[in-house]
């Protein structure tokens, strides 16, 4: 099995890849997380769940259960 | 040349400014009306361009793309497509931030491709130095096809020259920037092209993508639109992929004529990011906020309410004093005065906690608190994003519901639309103070905190508690599937602007006040008349007394009040008090709470202005005194104890804390879920907790 968003260490960063495109949602793809951009795990929030990520120079926070839908290479 | 009006559409990512400059461009002549037939506040106001043109400026909602997610995102899109609407712009002015500017272009590129005449305006460029941030700006033009305009909303720099820009767009350029088709389908593109002719590629591309159609169309455009809708699954991949040759445009636009310095950019949004979402520190001061917030409605709104409190009982004993004596003379001291100082009463608290909403979400701060509470709110069926109506619930239930429409999951919105009545909101506020005021002594604990201040916060907390509870309670019953997407922004962190939290407070203070005045205003008249007016009986008032009180030697003062208090409760409005008197007795109230008990099921601020009208009516004559002093000089003529004691007195606050008691609130709920299935489900349940609870209370109490 593949890296997700939700694999990152805080400070880590991955690639988003290509063939996430169909599960991303389009309001994610609007703010800026399209595949082959750069995604880094910015701080989780004390419970675990959501993450604030910086992606394409966007700072999102979003739930685990949707990061861990979004395939990367760790860099 | 006559006077022309332009209407200008103000469009934006949310946090770019876009008020800033709205506040800019139209100062103090703004006004909030309601678009037709929804309740999104609409925000708009004039600015004089030049001496002869004049532009109409619509605040629309902040949004990412005109792609809606949200119920305010659709008002963006509407307005932008309806050509027929009345908030149909003939320009639209988009608002971008120099940081977040590729971000920014994404719904920019989208507004340009429908052809309207679109300017872009970069605001905060003051900062651009200091964040080693350089533009172009002659090329981005250029690639753009449109005026850029660089602005600081803030500092109001640049905005001299929007106007003279705006003045102009009659000759602006209005090609598309992206050809959507050429990357996607040519094919299926030019079809579209062909069987919608009269309007821009892109307009017929949204139109087809939408799920519902656009309210404006008509049947014969909707079954063309059709056509193209069969393939979802097409569709949804098309818009995809529109969306990434969007920003590959965007890049390459921005790779010519956006350079970034990264050396010069400051850490203080991590630094600040790590304390306030500290799982310890984030908390603490999350906690401390909302303590502030609480102990200063009470601390520094008391002194003011006291003052416009007496203000009032002033005007009216001076009216009665002054005006020649009458009917008209009784409505102004007793009717009208009481019921305009019971809405006036209102003002510094509502301020007070609309001042410390509107720094919040000022600064940025608001997210980081959804991000904190997302997984706690989650437990509870609702979302991070509920806690902002939450908060706000404490401000006015009506603005709060309002607020849950970003909440994109239909059950976490839902369950925070019901939840919302139980946060104290402002309207319990004079309750809960005259009550408190009456019954809990005015001590203080370990030399700082205030009994009366604990009190209640306790109420407040007891709010918040109730709402939790419901919400895990429908969280576990409601049978909905939670299809949820939650993505936010985080913004940088920002510095209020003093104009910015000013006008918001203005605005939201005078419409609630002006909003809940009229209702306040209409009862205390309505109430009035009933109390001052009545049957047979009520007319013999004097004689019957004065035949009563023959056999007993009474002084002349002391006959008076009888006279007064019998007219009372022989007026229509006693007879009314009267019949309900049994339902509220296991509560512990007498007929007269009971009529203000149920005036203010209309909205329960209510409440102590009717109480103001009856009793002022009673002491008819008399030294009118304060409504606290009024309700403290009450007595139980079954026990000669004060009407107002401990027991009483906390069933009082605990009905208020639980019932549901506010017209405006049901019709938005209505609105809001599109069923009145909700609204009576609240309206029932709650009221049915608010009175078991309040009669327990007073048959342990007392």
């Amino acid at each position: 099995m593949g890296d997700t968003i939700a694999n990152l260490r805080i400070g880590e960063s991955g690639v988003i890849a290509d063939f996430s495109l169909d599960l991303i949602p389009l309001s994610l793809l609007e703010m800026g997380c399209l595949p082959g951009k750069e995604v880094r795990l910015i701080q989780i929030a004390p419970l675990k769940d959501p993450l604030y990520i910086k992606v394409n120079g966007s700072h999102l926070a979003i739930r685990k259960e949707m990061a861990s839908q979004i395939n990367i290479t760790k860099l | 040349m006559k006077n022309n009006v332009v209407s200008v559409a103000l469009v934006g990512n949310p946090n770019t400014g876009k008020t800033s400059l709205f506040n800019q461009l139209t100062g103090l002549k703004q006004k909030v009306g309601n678009y037709p037939g929804i309740t999104v506040d609409k925000k708009h106001g004039t600015c004089k361009l030049s001496e002869f043109v004049t532009a109409e400026i619509v605040d629309l909602p902040g949004t990412y793309s005109i792609n809606p997610q949200t119920l305010d995102e659709t008002i963006v899109l509407e307005t932008l497509l309806d050509e027929k609407g009345e908030s149909f712009p003939d320009l639209v002015i988009v608002v971008a931030e120099v940081e977040n500017l590729k971000r920014n272009l994404l719904l920019f590129s989208q507004i340009k491709d429908l052809q309207l005449p679109t300017i872009l305006v970069i605001n905060m460029a003051d900062q651009m130095d200091g964040k080693g941030i350089s533009i172009d700006i002659e090329q981005l033009k250029k690639e753009l096809k449109s005026e850029i305009v660089l602005i600081s909303a803030r500092k109001n720099l640049g905005v001299e020259k929007l106007k003279k820009e705006i003045e102009n767009y009659s000759n602006w350029n209005t090609e598309p920037i992206a050809n959507i088709s050429d990357k996607i389908d040519v094919e299926f593109f030019n079809e579209i092209e062909t069987a919608f002719p009269e309007q821009s590629l892109y307009k017929s591309w949204l139109l087809i993508t939408q799920q519902k159609y656009c309210d404006f169309l008509s049947k014969e455009q909707c079954e063309k639109i059709d056509v193209f809708k069969s393939n979802a699954e097409k569709i949804k991949k098309y818009q995809h992929k529109e969306t990434i040759f969007r920003y590959q445009k965007i890049n390459e636009i921005l790779k010519k004529t956006y350079k970034v310095d990264k050396s010069k950019a400051t850490d203080l949004r991590s630094k600040l990011d790590r304390i306030l979402t500290h799982k310890i520190w984030g908390y603490t001061i999350f906690i401390g906020i909302l303590l502030l917030i609480f102990t200063s409605i009470f601390e520094w709104a008391s002194l003011p309410m006291d003052l416009i409190d007496g203000l009032f009982a002033n005007l009216s004993e001076l009216a009665k004093n002054n005006l020649p004596k009458g009917v008209f003379t009784n409505l102004i001291s007793e009717g009208l005065i009481p019921g305009i100082g019971g809405v006036v009463i209102f003002i510094p608290q509502i301020a007070i906690l609309f001042l410390f909403i509107a720094i919040l979400e000022e600064t940025g701060y608001m997210s980081r608190v959804v991000f904190l509470m997302d997984r706690i709110m989650r437990r509870f069926g609702m979302s991070g994003k509920s806690i902002i109506p939450l908060i706000s619930g404490t401000a006015c239930a009506i603005p709060a519901i309002m607020a849950s429409r970003n909440i994109s999951s239909w059950k976490e919105r839902l369950i925070t639309i019901l939840v919302i009545p139980f946060t104290t909101c402002s309207a319990r506020l004079p309750v809960y103070a005259i009550l408190i005021a009456l019954i809990i002594p005015n001590h203080r604990v370990f030399g700082v905190l205030n009994v009366q201040g604990l009190t209640l916060m306790a109420l407040y907390l007891l709010g918040f508690v109730a709402a939790f509870l419901s919400a895990m309670l429908l969280h576990k019953v409601l049978k909905i599937e939670n299809k949820s997407l939650f993505v936010i922004e985080m913004p940088n962190y920002k510095l209020p602007s003093v104009k910015n939290v000013f006008y918001e407070v203005v605005e939201k203070t005078k419409s609630f006040i002006l909003g809940a005045g009229k209702i306040i205003l209409a009862l205390s008249i309505v109430l009035w008349f009933l109390a001052s007016n009545g049957p047979e009986s009520y007319k013999n008032a004097s004689k019957e007394v004065s035949a009563q009180a023959e056999s007993v030697n009474l002084s002349k003062v002391e006959l008076h009040k009888k006279i007064a208090s019998y007219k009372l409760e022989h007026s229509y409005i006693g007879y009314m008090g009267k019949t309900i008197e049994p339902i509220i007795a296991p509560m512990g109230y007498d007929w007269k709470i009971g009529i203000a008990l149920i005036s203010s099921f209309a909205a329960r601020e209510v409440f102590v202005g009717a109480l103001a009208t009856i009793y002022s009516v009673e002491s008819e004559g008399e030294d009118v005194g304060t409504i606290k002093q009024r309700m403290a000089a009450e007595v139980n003529p079954k026990t000669g104890e004060k009407r107002f004691n401990f027991a009483s007195g906390m069933s009082l606050l605990l009905f208020y804390a639980f019932a549901m008691q506010c017209i405006g609130t049901l019709a938005i709920v209505k609105r809001e879920t599109k069923s009145w299935k909700w609204p009576i489900l609240q309206l029932t349940v709650m009221t049915t907790l608010a009175y078991i609870v309040a009669a327990i209370t007073y048959t342990i109490l007392s």
